[in-house]
């Protein structure tokens, strides 16, 4: 199983849950983050002092998928989150060593 | 006949009394909500506490002793003689009538007006000292405010003392209140010291408000209420005479507040390249102030350029004060300094019975009175039990150092 992180831009949130949904991926978890990579930030003007805003909101989309599903379900995310521009985001494939259901107990591949 | 005549006369300018009161208490709202809106959200509900709190105190030591201070029975131009209470007498009908109209409203009421003012002026002092002063020391000085240092300037002029006698003119308090009140926020925040990290090897940090909706309802709100800090000030409305002057102020106060706005909004964006919300909120506050010293004489065009100056006033007035490391989160002393000395000044423009000496003479002394005992005060305070929190509990926010209370506990940081 992997555990798959993206982060994405928040206005792309939809299209990235759609496509997911779209190829069978039922789970997901979403957090609002903040970050940058190589996109710059921009200055913003308060009472005549400039200010520089770094970080800058994104969205931290996490689903857990078994392994044959890993290619399908990145291809998704990197297809409905681009844009083209700077600042798309990231992909990180993690391994996930075990999943549990909480309400019934299920694990592996089930619980997914 | 003429009997109903006069008590009906007295009743409407009574009732005028009381409502124009009830809509400057309505602009503690709007300070509030000014205020909550330019600090940062980990200051909001100190801010919140201070604004409900300063009201009550003030209503209070006036009652107790402020009142009498500013109109005394008896005082010799410049000391007033010293009496407590307010008690709950007022005027009988029959001496009412007798009087032929000379006593035209109930005691009580002008006091309900008068003690909307003195909140007023306190609340002036509030945001300019945000983010950074001990609660505790706050309310303190605010009981010393309400019940002495403002009464006693105000008994100088409104009063009856010896600014009036000198010719010094001011209509419904750019003088008496807001430069006073500047005053005493100016001498805080001298003694105070600035928000940590605000300004740091020569440069000047934005550390921007929490909520600008907060700042503009609390904008909007302080305009509605001026209405009846100028409106309420002409003291009477029962004739032709009367109601049209008081039609007057109200439309002249209303062209100050927007060519404040027009003036400050187009003067930053000469300035910074961009439309400043919280600059053009500080100008409509600063055309309100302009005018308050004479809103009555002078034609609406003229008010609109009396606000609008102010207004440009008040953008350079916070430049300045930054540039001169005096921090001033909410641009009160701003606002209600600069533009309140403008104000003062203008009065000349139109008033043709005002002078320029008289006018520069009765703000220095309101001024200098005000700013020196206030340095006294918070001086007082400073050595004693300290004015300034710690600066652990100004980086976890002086709501959960002071108030052990989140604004918005859902948002976490």
């Amino acid at each position: 199983m992997k555990l798959i992180i993206a982060i994405v831009k928040p206005f792309k949130l939809d299209d990235v849950r759609n496509a997911l949904s779209d190829i069978g991926v039922q789970g997901i978890t979403v957090t609002e983050v903040k970050g940058f990579g190589r996109q710059k930030g921009h200055t913003e003007l308060y009472r005549g002092a400039e200010y520089v805003v770094d970080f800058l909101p994104k969205v931290k989309v996490e689903v857990a998928v078994s392994d044959d599903m890993s290619d399908k379900a990145v291809e998704a995310i990197t297809q409905s989150a681009n844009t083209g521009k700077i600042g798309d985001g990231k992909i990180f494939i993690m391994n996930l060593e075990s999943a549990i259901r909480i309400r019934t107990g299920e694990t592996g591949s089930e619980a997914l | 006949m003429e009997g109903q005549v006069i008590e009906l006369a007295y009743a409407l300018d009574t009732f005028y009394f009381l409502v124009m009161g009830a809509f400057v208490m309505w602009m503690a709202a709007g300070f509030s909500m000014l205020e909550a809106g330019l600090v940062r959200s980990k200051s909001t509900v100190e801010i919140l506490t201070k604004n409900i709190a300063l009201y009550s105190i003030a209503s209070i030591m006036y009652m107790l002793v402020g009142y009498n201070l500013m109109y005394p029975a008896e005082g010799d131009g410049v000391i007033p003689a010293v009496n407590f209470f307010l008690g709950s007498g007022d005027n009988v009908a029959a001496d009412v009538v007798a009087s032929g109209g000379d006593v035209y409203y109930s005691g009580l009421s002008d006091f309900f007006f008068q003690v909307v003012f003195v909140a007023t002026a306190m609340s002036i002092v509030s945001g300019a000292v945000a983010e950074r002063m001990k609660l505790s020391s706050f309310l303190l000085f605010c009981v010393v405010m309400t019940g002495l240092i403002y009464p006693i300037q105000g008994y100088w002029k409104w009063g009856g003392g010896f600014l009036d006698a000198a010719g010094f003119s001011d209509f419904a308090g750019s003088g008496v209140v807001h430069l006073c009140g500047a005053a005493a926020a100016l001498a805080g925040v001298l003694l105070l010291g600035a928000r940590k990290g605000k300004y740091e090897n020569g440069k000047i940090n934005a550390i921007p408000g929490a909520n600008m909706p907060l700042a503009t309802l609390g904008t909007f709100i302080l305009w509605l209420g001026w209405f009846g800090f100028n409106g309420g000030s002409e003291l009477m409305v029962s004739n032709v005479g009367e109601a049209n002057a008081v039609a007057l102020v109200f439309v002249n106060t209303n062209a100050a507040a927007a060519g404040g706005v027009v003036a400050a909004l187009l003067f930053a964006k000469i300035l910074f390249g961009k439309y400043d919300l919280s600059m053009s909120l500080n100008g409509a506050i600063g055309g309100l102030v302009s005018i308050t010293a004479e809103p009555l004489a002078p034609t609406p065009e003229l008010a609109a350029i009396i606000g609008a100056i102010g207004g440009i006033l008040v953008v350079l007035s916070i430049i300045v004060l930054d540039k001169s490391k005096i921090d001033d989160p909410v641009g009160a002393i701003s606002a209600h300094g600069t533009c309140g000395i403008w104000g003062l000044i203008a009065v000349v423009l139109s008033n043709g019975d005002a002078t320029l000496g008289a006018q520069i003479y009765g703000a220095a002394v309101i001024f200098a009175w005000t700013f020196v005992m206030a340095l006294i005060f918070w001086g007082i305070l400073k050595a004693v039990i300290g004015i300034r929190i710690s600066e652990e509990s100004e980086d976890v926010g002086v709501d959960v150092a002071e108030c052990g209370m989140e604004a918005y506990p859902e948002f976490k940081q």
